[in-house]
């Protein structure tokens, strides 16, 4: 990408389209590491709490569904896997399969959210909401578990910031989709793919974390 | 390395090889879940998840191939955020280590 410094794809304020990445990655990861503190300290609450109230988080964890939750699992990490995809077209100049693969991560991006909507309902029903119509029975053999709504109000936070984060990736993947289809990237100007990609990215990341802690760890 | 970073285009066999080991990893995290390891389960989970992690932030966020400035600045996060767990975390297993202070 040897174009000659000042093409219009590349602002005034850099030298050339190399340092304009270099200045939007950096930019987004700098953003990134704000929302690696804001996961964190949800994560932090939940160590905590699992720690002062080990036999409710243990009772209160086996009420999750382990295979939905893998199955979720499994599609945002082929969501991921088309995002990576896309930039990669991107990066070739291919507009048609870089739109395809938007839309395939929309896809899955949007099935995501809805098993997880399916999961929400569900826990309406059963009344595992904390608020007043909280009421545990557990799993037989785990029904004891006095501080299970303090679980299942970090569990409502951590994946309700996760999907809040989802729905707003997927608007992005929407206005990649509408530029794309316009024609805006190239071989030589990607940026905003990229940078979309490393926000998909991480917010897969953050479910990587998720699962295990809330469905997994006390499984046994 | 980092003078070619626009440059660099993951062979596609990388990203189906890193998505292969992410879904066996997955598979392997779930399985290991269901055997009582005591204390250990939260151990092995945590390292799946670290290792999946990593798998995606060097090749799906081409952290492996950007410049050295993005690597820090990446690394930076992650390594302040064990800092915050780790030291509140010592913090509240400690508390109980003298008779009579706050718990």
């Amino acid at each position: 990408m040897s174009d000659a410094a000042h093409n219009s794809l590349v602002a005034h304020q850099f030298d050339d389209a190399r340092q304009q990445q270099e200045a939007a990655t950096v930019g987004m990861w700098t953003f990134l590491i704000t929302e690696i503190m804001f996961f964190g300290g949800l994560i932090l609450a939940y160590m905590i709490y699992r720690n002062q109230f080990a036999e409710s988080f243990h009772a209160a964890s086996r009420v999750l569904d382990v295979w939905v939750g893998c199955f979720n699992t499994c599609v945002l990490l082929v969501s991921s896997l088309t995002m990576a995809l896309g930039v990669r077209a991107a990066q070739m100049g291919d507009r048609k399969k870089l739109v395809l693969f938007i839309i395939a991560t929309m896809i899955f991006g949007a099935a995501f959210l809805g098993v997880k909507a399916y999961e929400y309902a569900e826990k309406f029903e059963h009344h595992l909401v904390p608020g007043p119509t909280f009421h545990f029975h557990g799993v037989p053999g785990h029904e004891h578990a006095p501080n299970a709504e303090i679980f299942f109000s970090l569990y409502f936070a951590m994946t309700g910031v996760h999907a809040l984060h989802m729905i707003v990736g997927l608007g992005l993947m929407t206005w990649l989709l509408r530029k794309s289809i316009k024609g805006t990237f190239s071989k030589d100007y990607y940026n905003p793919v990229e940078i979309c990609g490393l926000y998909w990215h991480f917010v897969d990341i953050v479910w990587i974390f998720l699962y295990p802690l809330l469905y997994l760890i006390d499984r046994s | 390395m980092s003078d070619h970073s626009e440059h660099h285009i993951v062979p596609l066999k990388v990203y189906f090889l890193v998505f292969s080991a992410l879904m066996i990893l997955l598979f392997v995290t779930v399985g290991v879940a269901m055997v009582n390891l005591g204390p250990f389960n939260i151990y092995v989970a945590m390292s799946i998840a670290i290792i999946k992690a990593v798998l995606v932030v060097l090749y799906f966020m081409h952290v492996r191939y950007s410049t050295r400035l993005t690597m820090v600045v990446a690394a930076a996060g992650f390594i302040w955020l064990v800092f915050l767990l780790g030291i509140t975390i010592l913090d509240y297993t400690s508390r109980s280590w003298i008779p009579g202070s706050y718990q």
